[in-house]
């Protein structure tokens, strides 16, 4: 009785096995996320597994962007790439030129539940081709805004609720901080996207030519202009001035405002969470000021985060899986509890209408401020995005010389001029590189 | 005098230098070649393709000014890296040397640094002159200095030889004590009799015996310093503020896996392995001469 019964059971596993194996496709999904975004990501994959019965999605960690993004490029060169592979957004030029490396994800995506419209087109504009067609699909989103410490205006004899809305204002209180005695008036974070690439997109002028590189890889830095001058110099001055405290080419900043150290900072509106948990102050969200007086201004800020590209190189059924959880991603329930868990953007209007309705916004004062900023206004040719080849290794050549600025070694305009030729050279390799 | 062993025949000694050459050729020789090979391309990222563009990477890179100023950045770091870790040590092999009690301990206390990773000693030293928490910092701030080493070259370059040099002074300071024990007494009583005091007898007798053991260190921590402090400086200033820590290695890291530029990257390597076997070859050629084995 008892060998009959193992026997049995041995015939039931050895024939169920393999079926089970052939009906689940698997395929591995290469991520950055740590710490509590890591654990949102391993529940988004496990509620899509336990969804459906005919793909698994493996999610593995594969360290910070950058480490990512190389991890990806030397598992391509050794033919073992992941299905699904997290970029960041300075990545995406790299990843655009790489045809042959990658599969677009219109193509992996198309069918009953897909429909570009969907998308937010100032969030999906980034990884778009000229003619609209989605590269790869946005994942994680954000803008910079501006944080204010509320305590520290009060403190100086400020109206918290004065309108920090232009530069010119920021710029008054500013100066009733220093007054006052504050030893920190601004910092922030992230000064390149923030201060030169979103600062451009805001006031509608180019940061670089042919559409900031979406229209060829001959593009060339413009960020040297009138309107990115004026602001390092006004920057600078600050600097000079106390007024503006540099801490560091990452978001160090965030430390210091979240001490209440700080009175304002512009950072991410992903810093929410952070800022939320940490803060010992009454703090506010407020749009990222602009400079009056700029025609077209304020336009729209843009995103900066990561998007999931699909590798090439696979079987036809592992891309109807890849199809399948990228579509899963981008469905109303899921994107609306990842815009509210984590403070990105979300990237269809039916999440946002959806957390809109969930009285989420009401509950949670400030967090639709990134959202408004970015959707207000249609984007144009200069408030797309950024496409542009070895873009990470720009920013640092901006930082270097933005540190140039805040030291007070050069001017503004002698810095701009830097970067943009030094930049240059590395955008000129990388049109050879990728001919 | 010299006692030499000699083989007959070929079989032994070859199978003696195997292990060796088998290790050189897999981690140095092939990667090297390839370092060599790489350099006169122009390659995308993913290895799609490649342009032949011959010596075209170094021409780039060498009229490059940031790149230039890249080597006296270098040779600055370097130099100073050296100073700051042999010298503390050869001080405390002294003191640990003359000890009678408990030499035992003080030995194992100043060895301990040396099992803290680069990147993890570049982490702790952060943490101390952090410009926000940092308790040395703080001090400075108490004492009146401003210390901010995000912004003023100068302690940036500081911080990153202090946090470079502290790891490194225990290992040195092993073979530095090492070879004080070697020291014959009988030569030191003897200059102690005829009147030498410590000092003088340390530089007229002690130093000229340990020449052997610095020259080995001067190499070693010159090699050290170009190639491993790579975490140090990536944990602490990624290169900055401005290019003021930027030495060879981190740029060949930053075109390489920040930029992607494996054609940029792998020409640095080539420069950087010749500028290594130059300075080794000029130290054994001139310093080695005054060593005396």
């Amino acid at each position: 009785m008892r060998s009959l019964a193992l026997g049995a059971t041995l015939v039931a596993t050895t024939t169920l096995t393999p079926l089970a194996a052939l009906a689940e496709t698997e395929i591995q999904f290469w991520h950055a996320f740590t710490g509590r975004l890591g654990e949102l990501v391993a529940e988004q994959v496990a509620t899509f597994n336990e969804s459906q019965s005919d793909y698994t999605v493996n999610a593995t960690h594969k360290g910070n962007y950058s480490e990512t993004l190389n991890a990806g490029i030397a598992a391509f060169r050794a033919g073992e790439q992941p299905h699904i592979l997290m970029v960041f957004e300075v990545g995406t030029a790299t990843m655009m030129g790489a045809q042959g490396a990658i599969r677009p994800v219109y193509e992996v995506m198309a069918g009953d539940d897909f429909d570009p419209d969907a998308y937010i087109g100032a969030v999906k504009g980034y990884y778009t081709t000229t003619d609209g067609q989605m590269l790869s699909l946005p994942f994680n989103s954000s803008t910079p805004v501006l944080w204010v410490n509320r305590d520290a205006l009060s403190g100086a004899g400020i109206d918290p609720d004065t309108d920090l809305s232009t530069w010119q204002n920021v710029d008054a209180v500013l100066d009733q901080l220093a007054e006052a005695g504050h030893d920190c008036p601004l910092t922030t974070a992230w000064q390149s996207w923030i201060h030169l690439e979103n600062l451009s997109a805001y006031h509608d002028v180019p940061f670089a030519t042919k559409d900031n590189g979406f229209a060829g890889l001959d593009t060339e830095l413009a960020f040297n202009g009138t309107v990115q001058v004026q602001h390092i110099s006004a920057m600078g001055e600050w600097a000079e001035e106390g007024k503006f405290i540099y801490a560091g080419r990452r978001n160090e900043g965030g430390a210091n405002f979240r001490a209440g150290e700080c009175a304002l900072f512009t950072e991410s509106s992903a810093g929410y969470a952070g800022i939320k948990s940490e803060a010992q102050f009454e703090f506010d969200v407020r749009p990222l000021p602009y400079w009056e007086g700029v025609e077209g201004a304020p336009q729209n800020t843009i995103i900066g985060g990561a998007s999931l590209w699909v590798m090439e190189g696979h079987e036809p059924a592992e891309y109807d899986a890849a199809g399948a959880f990228l579509n899963f991603l981008s469905s109303p329930e899921i994107q609306a509890k990842w815009h509210q868990d984590t403070g990105y953007l979300p990237i269809t209007s039916a999440a946002g209408d959806l957390t809109r309705e969930q009285g989420f916004y009401e509950q949670n004062p400030g967090t639709d401020v990134a959202v408004k900023q970015m959707t207000t206004n249609a984007p144009t040719a200069n408030s797309k995005g950024l496409r542009l080849g070895s873009f990470d290794q720009i920013r640092g050549i901006i930082d270097e010389e933005l540190e140039a600025v805040w030291s007070g070694d050069k001017d503004a305009q002698a810095a701009l001029d830097s970067a943009v030729e030094r930049g240059n050279q590395l955008l000129r390799r990388f049109e050879r590189a990728s001919n | 005098m010299e006692k030499r062993v000699t083989f007959k025949g070929w079989g032994l000694p070859l199978c003696l230098i195997a292990p060796q050459v088998f290790i050189s050729a897999v981690f140095f020789f092939y990667p090297a070649g390839q370092a060599v090979w790489q350099s006169l391309f122009i390659p995308d990222p993913f290895g799609l393709s490649a342009q032949f563009v011959g010596l075209e990477n170094f021409e780039y890179l060498l009229g490059d000014p940031y790149y230039r100023a890249s080597f006296i950045t270098t040779a600055i770091f370097s130099t100073l890296v050296t100073l700051a870790a042999m010298i503390p040590a050869l001080f405390l092999a002294v003191l640990a040397d003359r000890l009678v009690k408990s030499a035992g301990v003080y030995r194992t206390l100043l060895i301990w640094p040396y099992a803290v990773a680069p990147a993890v000693a570049g982490v702790l030293w952060l943490f101390m002159f952090n410009t926000r928490v940092g308790m040395v910092a703080w001090y400075l701030g108490q004492l009146g200095y401003d210390w901010n080493h995000v912004l003023n070259e100068g302690e940036a370059m500081g911080l990153v030889v202090v946090a470079s040099a502290w790891g490194r002074i225990s290992y040195n300071f092993l073979f530095f004590f090492a070879a004080l024990q070697a020291v014959p007494r009988s030569i030191i009583e003897a200059a102690a009799i005829d009147g030498a005091r410590f000092w003088r007898r340390f530089f007229t007798i002690v130093l000229p015996l340990l020449s052997p053991t610095t020259f080995f260190l001067l190499v070693v921590n010159i090699v050290y310093a170009f190639f491993e402090t790579f975490g140090v400086i990536h944990t602490i200033t990624s290169g900055g503020p401005q290019q003021a820590t930027t030495i060879l290695v981190y740029k060949v890291f930053s075109d390489g896996f920040v930029g992607q530029d494996l054609g940029s990257s792998a020409a640095q390597s080539v420069i950087l392995l010749l500028v290594v076997g130059l300075l080794t070859v000029l130290q054994f050629k001139y310093i080695e001469k005054r060593v005396h084995y």
